[in-house]
């Protein structure tokens, strides 16, 4: 099983492996997305306390979800690649850090945006602002790191430990709305008895973040090929593939 | 969505959100966007470097 998973994790099978794939996630992500948007902008009824405002849920919401996923995508990768020296995952970890961040910032930007009417401001230092905007930071860190190591296996140790440390805010984020009195609303969906939200909006949302998720699996595969090309650049296999660039071959 | 016209206008209004609710819709738009653009630019980037690498070695053999 051992040099199964070697023959599979090598940076080559994987670069032509993977293009193979990303149509197959980013079409259903494509398609997806403009049902779900179709549904959550023109079918989803009004909510009768928040009005039209809202709708930014189905964007806020997945963008928070992806923002927690990635991260946890990332750190498990990085603690793959720290324990098992598996090289892929490392390439997995470093190709998810600029994703995770996007959604992120997307999560907390929308959210300041949905606060302002309903809360009347933009930013409150509550816990769970504050530990999303500690996320986004975590992602910056382990980006700096990555690219301030010149020695590559230098910055995935460093990044990647720093990633796995970050962890333990993940649960801080989960639970940040239940532990603490904040402005934020409690969960509407992700707890264990009925989610106390219209089925209108619920699908739409749901929609909405199968699309994020299936958008993030197709950009997380083009980032890592990008990183298997540019950390194995001295490598035969990337100079044989370029070689037959050159000579005018689709790669 | 019942009836046989729909409101543009009330649609774009948002209920009085437009702002909140567009900006929001916008600034996806253009995370989405720039997560496709830039590992399309960053892959050319790569590549035109070991071609670099390449010819540069091609030169002084």
């Amino acid at each position: 099983m051992w040099t199964w998973i070697h023959k599979f994790s090598s940076p080559k099978y994987f670069y032509d492996m993977s293009a193979k794939l990303i149509p197959w996630f980013a079409i259903p992500a494509l398609v997806i997305g403009v049902y779900g948007l179709y549904l959550g902008l023109f079918v989803a009824p009004t909510d009768y306390q928040q009005g039209e405002s809202y709708r930014i849920i189905f964007i806020h919401v997945p963008a928070a979800w992806m923002s927690l996923f990635i991260y946890m995508v990332m750190a498990v990768s990085a603690g793959v690649g720290l324990i098992w020296q598996i090289r892929l995952a490392d390439v997995v970890a470093a190709a998810s850090a600029p994703i995770g961040a996007s959604f992120t910032f997307l999560a907390l930007v929308t959210g300041s945006l949905w606060g302002k009417p309903m809360w009347g401001t933009y930013w409150v230092w509550d816990a769970r602002l504050t530990s999303e905007l500690i996320l986004l930071f975590l992602y910056f860190g382990y980006m700096a790191l990555q690219s301030s190591i010149e020695d590559q296996r230098q910055a995935d140790k460093a990044s990647g430990l720093l990633a796995i440390v970050g962890v333990v805010n993940i649960p801080i984020i989960h639970y940040s709305v239940e532990w603490w009195n904040t402005l934020h609303q409690g969960a509407t969906v992700a707890k264990f008895d009925k989610p106390s939200m219209h089925i209108d909006m619920l699908i739409p949302l749901l929609l909405m973040a199968l699309a994020f998720k299936l958008f993030y699996a197709a950009v997380v595969l083009i980032r890592a090929r990008n990183e298997a090309l540019y950390r194995d650049r001295n490598r035969r296999w990337v100079r044989e593939l370029i070689e037959k660039n050159m000579n005018g071959e689709k790669i | 969505m019942n009836g046989s016209e729909f409101n543009w206008s009330e649609f774009f209004a948002m209920g009085g959100y437009a702002f909140f609710v567009w900006t929001s819709y916008g600034i996806a738009f253009l995370i989405v966007v720039l997560n496709i653009v830039m590992p399309v630019i960053h892959r050319r980037k790569v590549i035109s470097r070991v071609k670099r690498a390449i010819r540069r070695e091609q030169l002084q053999q």
